[in-house]
């Protein structure tokens, strides 16, 4: 917004010492001036929202182009819808996102099974490649992780 | 069409997809013919990146075909071959007007503090990525961009991202004659940005990496020295002491939030997320410039904070320079240094793999192995 008055230019020495040269984005940033004029710009058509898009609050409207690509859904979804509801500036934003996206993981398990497909995990994570370049330290990884899920399960029996 | 299809953490397949439509006026199908996979993917593929959406494509290094045309593109034709930058960009807002691309605030309605990226989250505006048989392209007059018919389509990927990327990251430092520059990360982008560096005239370029490969890799292909910071006992100290005690004059951190090397910034960034990546790379650059000095950030980081030493930028009086790249504004400049043979971006790739591999293609890239520097997928047998 424009300040309605420019009574600011009287105070002794306003823009005196204005530097144009002082510009450290330079040659980034083409400086025009235009920041003053600041969301007023011409713009393109409007995408139509056809899926629901969750946007950020620190923006009165939605941006003319958008991606479309998973729209959020089940139980990651609600948390995704909670997470927008609160800055980019929040802890509250950012953790519920993190969060979501971990139930999602699980939620894409469940579709897969539900689709009578079971995922191939080996093959997802590309493991092959591993034992191909990388043989000894597949083996190693695998041996401590079978090692800890022992000792885990063992601690476990014995509390019951 | 098939298409890479995250499904968590270290998971990736190749899958049948819809074939994406025209959704805006202004939008462009391309059918690709070369994507990267990209340091910045690695990031999504280790789930380090808030709202990465289960069954989302990724990919944003990519060049193509135009296949079909919205009613109002008008610079680009049916059959026109493009290297699309990675950012997406309206042209029109007062970042665009600016040169400000990697800025654009018409194109991610999920985040304010970052413009739209192809394939990068939703955090970026939730598009699906290049790394498919097609993609949908908005604001096809501004970023696409047509390949000169004498350029080798491997140099062309790569002027999506690692070349503007690696030139803005040297540009960014503000390098003078005879200047002493560090760059932190032996990836494709800190070999790019040591390359790039003597194009500004320095004395000394300096890379820091841990893996021995690629260390020897950036020597002979940017013509830099190249040091082993797990062979040294204190990183900051050693480049102290190889610029007679007075520090660098221009670090320039490449690695972004995965960095190894620190065990406190790990452990807060990496295995607790209480930060948003591990700022090793950062700290270092920070701490080993000189009082008055410049750092240029390109590696990424993700939201909300990250803990750097923020009293010594004041101490010493130091100039952070960073952004994502704005790469429509250096193309001109760099398709000309390579098409006059200065610059060889496809001596960066090592691996060519096809789309239907993915899962493999991102394992091999995320750990290192078969002395991996850039790997491009090839989307379909027919290129
Ligand atoms: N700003 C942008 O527009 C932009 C564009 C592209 C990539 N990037 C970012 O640049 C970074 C590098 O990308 P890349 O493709 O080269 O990735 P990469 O993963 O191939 O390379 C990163 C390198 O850093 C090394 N490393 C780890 N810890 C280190 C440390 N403490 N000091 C020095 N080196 C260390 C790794 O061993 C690795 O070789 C990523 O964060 C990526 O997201 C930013
Ligand atoms: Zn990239
Ligand atoms: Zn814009």
């Amino acid at each position: 917004m424009e300040p309605s008055n420019e009574d600011y230019k009287l105070i002794p020495g306003w823009g005196m010492d204005a530097d144009p040269e002082n510009e450290p984005t330079y040659p980034m940033k083409k400086y025009t001036g235009d920041d003053h004029n600041r969301i007023h710009y011409e713009r393109s058509d409007q995408q139509p929202e056809l899926v629901e898009i969750l946007r950020s609050n620190e923006r009165p409207a939605i941006t003319r182009v958008f991606g479309t690509s998973v729209p959020p859904s089940g139980f990651s979804g609600m948390i995704r819808r909670y997470a927008f509801q609160h800055s980019e500036d929040r802890y509250r934003h950012w953790i519920p996102l993190i969060l979501a996206d971990r139930i999602n993981m699980l939620e894409g398990l469940i579709e897969d099974f539900k689709k009578g497909q079971i995922p191939n995990i080996i093959k997802e994570r590309g493991l092959a490649v591993e034992w191909k370049h990388n043989r000894a330290g597949l083996i190693r990884k695998a041996v401590a992780v079978t090692l800890a899920s022992l000792v885990l399960v063992s601690l476990f029996k014995r509390k019951k | 069409m098939l298409a890479m299809n995250y499904r968590g953490p270290y998971r990736v397949r190749a899958v049948q997809k819809p074939v994406p439509e025209i959704l805006h006026p202004e939008d462009a199908i391309i059918r690709v013919t070369r994507t990267c996979i990209c340091g910045s993917d690695l990031h999504l593929y280790h789930g380090m990146v808030p709202d990465t959406r289960v069954g989302s494509t990724f990919g944003h290094e990519f060049t193509g075909i135009v296949e079909e045309i919205g009613p109002l593109v008008q610079k680009l034709k049916i059959g026109d071959q493009v290297l699309v930058p990675f950012n997406i960009a309206c042209g029109k807002c007062n970042f665009c007007k600016q040169g400000l691309f990697g800025n654009c605030h018409e194109s991610n309605p999920m985040a304010t503090a970052v413009g739209g990226i192809f394939g990068y989250s939703h955090t970026a505006g939730g598009f699906d990525g290049g790394q498919a048989e097609y993609v949908r392209v908005p604001y096809a007059d501004v970023g696409p961009t047509v390949i000169p018919a004498e350029m080798d389509p491997d140099d062309a990927v790569l002027l999506t991202d690692v070349v503007p990327t690696g030139y803005q990251a040297a540009e960014m430092g503000g390098i003078k004659e005879g200047d002493t520059v560090v760059i932190f990360g032996a990836g494709p982008i800190g070999i790019m940005a040591a390359r790039c560096a003597w194009f500004f005239g320095p004395s000394r370029v300096i890379i820091i990496d841990h893996i021995d490969y690629r260390l020897e890799f950036a020597k002979n292909y940017a013509k830099c020295e190249a040091y082993n910071f797990k062979e040294m006992e204190d990183p900051v100290v050693f480049l102290k002491k190889t610029t007679d005690w007075y520090g660098a004059d221009v670090c320039i951190d490449c690695v972004g939030c995965e960095a190894e090397g620190n065990t406190l910034q790990t452990f807060s960034g990496r295995v607790t997320l209480l930060q948003a990546g591990a700022a090793t790379a950062l700290q270092w650059a920070i701490n080993s410039v000189k009082k008055g000095g410049i750092v240029s950030v390109v590696g990424v980081y993700g939201p909300p904070f990250n803990l750097v030493p923020f009293g010594n930028i004041v101490n010493k009086g130091i100039t952070i320079r960073a952004n994502q790249t704005s790469v429509k504004r250096l193309l001109p400049k760099l398709i000309d240094h390579v098409m006059s043979g200065r610059l060889d971006p496809k001596g960066l790739i090592t691996h060519r793999i096809p789309l239907e591999e993915v899962s493999e293609a991102y394992r091999l890239f995320s750990s290192k192995l078969d002395n991996c520097i850039k790997t491009v997928l090839i989307p379909s047998a027919k290129h």
